[in-house]
């Protein structure tokens, strides 16, 4: 079967970021950017699906910069057959990813489509499970496991009191938590064939999506930050101290 | 300004986080229904209608909604949703899994994890693991929003709404249930604990987690987990706190043999005081914490549970 697999560019999750002194925005300017870690581990599942022979194709599709195409070749160069960068420079919310998504796998025609969970920048949580709904496909959001049986997909979810498990019709969408594989690193004969895969690039007016949204974002913020606090020298002091001055236990 | 509540419930309980979302749908004001879909759901029902400030519960009793499933669920809220200017959700598992189905169905944005409610269309939400807060507002003729529960305080009881059952619409041919598997505890549920300990990868194994287990008891608190923990299978990842776990923001937080990592950090920061017991003076959980202790957790621990 033939798998989609979304990404997204983001700022890398170790770097620590600033609010813009206007407060409009993130400062995003020469700050490390890297795939965002679900989208790694989606690119991961869809590679392993290949590899027990179950899924034929691999493609790779990301909205996004002009810049956005490195996190395509790295998915290209971890197993991806092929990539679509659909390309603005616009501020793009969770819906019109969704519909320009949602376009692509109009083209594409894939058996499964793979995102992760959420953006480690918006945290949105939100983009595959509106794919699903647009595309009018079931859907197994934050999967620990995906496994065929039988035509059906069967989803393993983390759930808040544990875990829950889903038979999905294809086509499905499926979106991934943390726990689902442990992603492989590209080794470098990989990124230098990757170069040459190709690589297909469409325009949301292309695709005949627009890609205003109902949300303006007013601000940014820095929260309020925590005063440092004391540090005790023994548990009798902490216990003291919790109960008289915190006044918490 | 009319709002719909999608409530939250396990085991044929209402869930503690129905009333917070209550509190936040009040903050935006106007008419509050809470919608109970599942199966054989009289005491949810009841239990939704005694919440202060409900208006009205509905009803959608049925089998295909047993399991809380997205695809029947949405469906569902998509045919109510003509009565409403909002939609909120406890942004649980159940709240992400569903609301942004609803949304895309009905053509508007979602707005994620809201902390504060500033207008009927205006609202803080926190974004990069809890390290900005950004103000948004929506102009869609309906608000779709999942709500942080520990950044509102739970309504009381004392309500009567009216209890109404809702026409549903019961066919999902697209998905099925098969099974879950969860966690058993006697403890109090994570993320409404007034008190949380949670161990890290000092903490060494899944064994060495009954440390934690004796003080928990003696504070009524719930036992958490960092991600690193979880990983290197010391405990179930249900118990993780964090940015791609539970956020919390219990009366106090206990992190022991935690480094403290942003992404744990977005998921208790918000904590009223935190307590650090950590090995390495150096460890960016003590520049969080209120209180902080230095040393080794395995003669701390028992040294505390002895104390408490």
């Amino acid at each position: 079967m033939k798998v989609l697999v979304a990404v997204k560019r983001v700022i890398d999750y170790n770097v620590k970021i600033r609010v813009k002194p206007d407060h409009s925005d993130v400062d995003l300017t020469n700050v490390k950017m890297a795939m965002n870690p679900f989208c790694e581990i989606a690119v991961e599942e869809a590679v392993r699906l290949k590899e027990q022979g179950v899924a034929s194709e691999i493609v790779a599709v990301t909205v996004g910069p002009k810049a956005a195409q490195e996190q395509l070749r790295t998915a290209l160069a971890l197993g991806a057959d092929r990539a679509i960068h659909v390309e603005t420079e616009a501020r793009v919310e969770s819906l019109a990813v969704s519909k320009l998504l949602k376009a692509v796998v109009d083209e594409e025609q894939p058996d499964l489509v793979i995102l992760g969970k959420q953006a480690i920048d918006t945290d949105n949580n939100q983009t595959g499970q509106m794919l699903a709904a647009l595309s009018g496909m079931p859907q197994a959001t934050f999967a620990s496991a995906v496994t065929l049986d039988n035509g059906e997909l069967h989803v393993t979810r983390e759930i808040d009191g544990g875990l829950q498990t889903v038979a999905l019709t294809l086509p499905a969408v499926v979106t991934t938590d943390l726990r689902l594989n442990e992603p492989r690193y590209a080794k470098l004969p990989d990124i230098m064939k990757a170069k040459k895969k190709p690589l297909e690039s469409k325009t949301p007016e292309a695709l005949g999506v627009s890609v205003e949204s109902g949300l303006k974002l007013l601000g940014v913020e820095t929260p309020a930050e925590r005063k440092g606090g004391v540090k005790v020298g023994s548990v009798d002091e902490l216990v003291e101290k919790l109960k008289t001055e915190a006044k918490v236990l | 300004m009319s709002i719909l509540i999608l409530a939250e419930q396990h085991d044929g309980e209402l869930a503690a986080g129905t009333a917070h979302v209550v509190a936040a749908a009040r903050a935006i004001g106007g008419d509050i229904d809470v919608l109970v879909a599942g199966e054989g759901v009289d005491a949810v029902a009841q239990a939704a209608a005694g919440l202060d400030g409900v208006r009205r519960v509905r009803v959608a009793d049925d089998a295909v909604y047993a399991h809380q499933l997205a695809e029947p669920l949405a469906a569902l809220l998509v045919a109510l949703a003509d009565d409403y200017t909002h939609v909120l959700a406890a942004s649980t598992t159940t709240g992400k899994n569903v609301l942004p189905r609803l949304a895309a169905l009905r053509d508007v944005a979602q707005i994620s994890d809201i902390l504060e409610v500033v207008s009927d269309d205006t609202f803080k939400r926190p974004i990069y693991a809890g390290n900005a807060i950004a103000t948004v507002q929506s102009s869609d003729p309906l608000k779709v929003i999942t709500v942080r529960t520990t950044a509102f305080d739970a309504v009381a009881d004392g309500g009567s709404a009216a209890i109404e059952p809702v026409a549903a619409d019961v066919s999902n041919a697209s998905s099925r249930f098969i099974g879950e598997e969860l966690a058993q505890s006697d403890r109090p549920e994570l993320g409404s604990a007034k008190i949380v300990i949670s161990g890290g990868r000092g903490m060494g194994s899944g064994d060495n987690f009954k440390l934690l287990e004796g003080i928990a008891d003696k504070l009524g608190a719930a036992i958490g987990a960092s991600r690193a923990a979880v990983d290197a299978g010391f405990v179930p990842n249900d118990m993780q706190v964090g940015q791609t776990g539970k956020i919390v923001a219990p009366e106090l937080y206990i992190a022991v043999g935690i480094s403290g990592a942003i992404q744990h950090l977005a998921g208790m920061k918000d904590s009223k005081v935190i307590v650090a017991i950590n090995k390495d003076e150096d460890a960016p959980i003590f520049q969080v914490a209120d209180y902080g202790l230095v040393g080794d957790l395995f003669e701390i621990l028992p040294a505390l549970e002895q104390k408490l």
